[in-house]
């Protein structure tokens, strides 16, 4: 354990640490632009010189240089502000100092040393270099002239994102960021090059000078474009949302978001519902007041049996919503499952990501079943791309191939071929049984069949069979893509048994889309509760207007079981309303007012029956029992249940942004070489 | 008591008065016909505001938004989006007139003097709605005092 002194204090520190980081951890500022936390360190921006004593007669790049036993070092002596300086001034030399057309400005590390480290004015008086712009896609807006070659970005494509598509071209001044041959950025992480981009080089094309970073409203809330729950900063300004960041939550997301998350926002401005509607005697849609629409529910509903009411929720509800729902329509038939999955839902571990996403790194095998974690939780897959360049742990997956930015053994497409596993010797199995902590990670998608039950047991026996599941580890995950799921299956929005919907005569449809409304037999009446006009609008008899994410404060449970509080950034638009408050009014229209007034005596309530809701952000362990169904299996492949990235749920749909993506990144662009490189 | 008794009678502070009032006969006047004859203003004077061009017609505002942030009554309204060729202009320029202070932190703060307050003073109007400035509002203000702001900043150039 080396022990040093910083600017007269002294730290011990891990060996290996560098001197940049033990000033981290005594909170001493060493200026930099290329050191980032979670990539590697290159030293080439040569900002974060310091002063050691002792060693060479010349400052040292902090960032690189470990930290020796018994070093003395200044990070603000003479030496080292004059180093500074003259580097900011090389920095500055070819930057462009447009900063008042730079969407970067007011929030740019550039700007901001160059104010605390620089020169109040420039000695270069000659002409500046020049920089073509790049074409790298619709969600990255280029300035070339701007870099100051500082290569994150690039390095996040290696490292993170596992895609080797930009790189530092040529030499000396002539040096520049370029994709080789002409073409978008195919990753789904894209849009975080433009966090880690210290200066303006690349920002967000669709917020391009759209708002300052001084005029924003922010706000800490939850994504739900996918079951991960990632933890977003919505900037808001005069009710509207100008733009989406990530939030650092390290067991989570980290500091990185999926393109989805971070530019669908587009998608919460158009196609909304702002006011109640109601289907008049001549079958069309007529704009009504809350009253009537109200009513109109009350009529039907009232003269209704319980078992002839139905309901179903969506991909991206909120738990009160979904409680609120169960406890005014008070029937079996309850549905949240709408993509068809078919589990045993009895036991909580057997439906949620036991180990955590963080526990990821805990692996030593890992087994995928019929998911594209890519698609399905990106930040899951980054996980298993930064434990595999870690420790290069092996991986294996069932299922269709796919590029999945890490080389893996392909072990086969369909259930059979898990038997098969099972039963094994040698092999990927043997990698199984030797892993300490093994992990198996299936996706929805198994679950989308007749015989999903079935498939669940047949995990469960895999993870009994490889020991995956020990005193301190749990290594059998279901990964959602429905940010709404888990937290309605939690609270018991299912039904038991099934139900047939054809034969239902009265449906709710709390903001569920993703599902095909020609199952609702044509004399039901159906009630639309939700934020855009989809395919359940379209069905729909009465429609209710609500809110969408980043216009309630709600709870979520994320596919690991961890609770996390969204919170409001806007009001819903027109006469939308929180959606609760919706099932709250309804209920008292209805003739059995719901006994909660407030959120709070709502969140009180959902903690009493469910203890483990009313604990944010904590993972509590799950048990190991009996789940699934011992059923004959039946001979298809798996299939992947997302088909397009970008268009998952309402709000995708609605976005321009996503469908600009879906046009880019088209099928081709997913090539299987990691595959076939495994082979 | 003759002194005072002669000082009643002879009214020697009307004389004095008046005399004043004859010497100012002779002297230059002081009052100007307004509407017909003006003052001279400094170059520096602070009055309604305008939006300039280059002389090629290309407007100079680039929407960087930095008067906005530095108005200290709020007055300013910006929005900003990519013009059809890419480069970066206000959707919308609003300058809230009777909010306005005429404190000037504005034209001080733009990086390519496009918000100036002109030599103009006289915008008085009958409806509050009329002081409520638009962008094309400001762009025709800066049109019509484009010579004698021009000028103005031309003479002030050594001092900023």
């Amino acid at each position: 354990m080396p022990k040093l002194t910083i600017n007269g204090m002294e730290i011990e520190v891990e060996p290996g640490t560098s001197i940049l980081q033990a000033a981290e951890q005594l909170g001493v500022e060493v200026p930099r632009f290329c050191y980032h936390d979670r990539l590697s360190v290159p030293a080439n921006c040569r900002m974060c010189l310091v002063e050691v004593e002792g060693g060479p007669p010349k400052p040292v790049a902090s960032c690189a240089m470990a930290c020796g036993d018994d070093m003395v070092v200044h990070t603000d002596s003479e030496m080292a502000q004059k180093a500074r300086k003259g580097v900011m001034e090389f920095q500055l030399i070819n930057h462009p100092l447009d900063c008042p057309i730079c969407d970067q400005g007011g929030e740019c590390d550039l700007q901001d040393q160059a104010v605390a480290f620089g020169f109040d004015r420039s000695r270069y008086h000659e002409s500046k270099n020049a920089v073509k712009n790049k074409n790298i896609g619709p969600l990255i807006k280029t300035v070339m002239t701007r870099c100051i070659q500082c290569t994150r970005c690039v390095r996040f494509g290696d490292e993170i994102a596992g895609m080797t598509e930009l790189g530092l071209l040529h030499r000396g001044e002539n040096v520049e960021i370029d994709t080789f041959v002409e073409k978008s950025i195919s990753s789904e992480l894209s849009g975080n090059m433009i966090d880690i981009c210290p200066v303006g080089a690349l920002t967000s094309s669709p917020y391009a000078f759209k708002a300052r970073a001084w005029e924003l409203t922010k706000t800490e809330t939850i994504d739900v474009h996918d079951a991960v729950g990632s933890n977003i900063r919505v900037d808001s300004r005069g009710g509207e949302v100008m733009r989406v960041l990530p939030r650092l939550h390290e067991d989570v997301n980290e500091e990185w978001i999926n393109d989805k998350t971070r530019f669908a926002y587009d998608g919460l401005k158009r196609n909304r519902l702002d006011r109640p509607w109601v289907r008049g005697e001549d079958g069309k849609l007529k704009e009504a007041s809350w009253d009537d629409a109200f009513a109109a529910i009350a009529k039907k509903y009232k003269k209704k049996k319980k078992d002839k009411i139905a309901a179903l929720a969506g991909d991206l509800v909120d738990v009160e919503s979904v409680v609120a729902l169960k406890d005014f329509l008070g029937t079996d038939n309850l549905e949240c499952r709408i993509d068809g999955a078919q589990f045993d839902v009895s036991e909580r571990g057997g439906y949620i990501f036991n180990s955590g996403i963080a526990g990821i790194e805990d692996a030593d095998a890992i087994l995928l079943v019929d998911t594209n974690p890519r698609h399905e939780g990106t930040l899951v897959n980054t996980r298993i791309r930064k434990k595999w360049l870690r420790d290069r742990v092996k991986i294996g997956v069932i299922g269709q191939a796919a590029d999945l930015t890490y080389p893996y053994e392909h072990l086969g497409t369909s259930p059979q071929d898990l038997e098969k596993l099972i039963k094994a010797k040698g092999g990927f199995a043997d990698v199984l049984k030797k892993a300490k902590n093994p992990m198996l990670i299936i996706g929805t998608g198994a679950f989308q069949r007749n015989d999903g039950a079935a498939v669940q047991y047949l995990a469960r026996e895999a993870a009994d069979k490889f020991s995956m599941v020990t005193k301190d580890w749990n290594g059998f995950n279901v990964l959602h893509n429905a940010a709404s799921r888990v937290g309605a299956l939690d609270v018991g929005f299912y039904s038991k048994d099934g139900f047939d919907l054809s034969k239902m005569s009265f449906v709710y449809l709390l903001g569920a889309d993703d599902f095909n409304p020609e199952q609702i037999s044509k004399k039901a009446f159906v009630v639309y509760q939700g934020h855009h006009g989809d395919v359940g609008a379209h069905r729909a008899d009465v429609i209710l207007p609500g809110a969408a994410y980043t216009e309630k404060d709600a709870l979520y449970v994320n596919t690991e079981g961890r609770v996390q509080q969204a919170r409001r950034a806007v009001y819903p638009p027109g006469e939308a309303r929180e959606d609760w408050k919706i099932l709250r009014a309804l209920s008292e229209h209805a003739g059995k007012a719901l006994p909660y007034d407030s959120q709070l005596q709502l969140r009180d309530r959902i903690a009493k029956e469910w203890a483990h809701l009313g604990k944010i952000d904590t993972l509590p362990s799950s048990g190991w029992k009996k789940f699934g169904k011992k059923d004959k299996l039946l001979g298809d492949d798996f299939k992947l249940p997302v088909e397009h990235f970008y268009l998952t749920n309402c709000i995708a749909r609605s976005s321009h942004t996503m469908a600009e993506c879906t046009k880019s990144f088209s099928k081709a662009d997913t090539a299987i070489s990691h595959a076939e490189a495994a082979e | 008591m003759f002194d005072k008794l002669a000082r009643s009678f002879l009214l020697p502070e009307i004389v004095k008065g008046m005399a004043l009032t004859f010497k100012y006969m002779f002297k230059p006047r002081v009052t100007i016909n307004y509407p017909y004859e003006k003052g001279p203003i400094s170059p520096r004077f602070r009055g309604e505001h305008a939006l300039r061009r280059y002389p090629n017609g290309e407007e100079r505002c680039i929407a960087c938004k930095l008067c906005e942030a530095i108005c200290p009554a709020l007055a300013i309204t910006i929005e900003a989006e990519p013009r059809e060729d890419g480069s970066r202009r206000t959707s919308r320029y609003d300058i809230d007139m009777t909010k306005c202070i005429y404190c000037g932190l504005c034209a001080e703060a733009c990086p390519v003097d496009a918000i100036v307050e002109g030599p103009n003073f006289e915008f008085a109007t009958e409806t509050h709605e009329e002081l409520l400035y638009n962008k094309d509002k400001l762009l025709e203000n800066g049109d019509r005092w484009e010579a004698q702001i021009a000028a103005n900043l031309a003479v002030e150039a050594p001092y900023r």
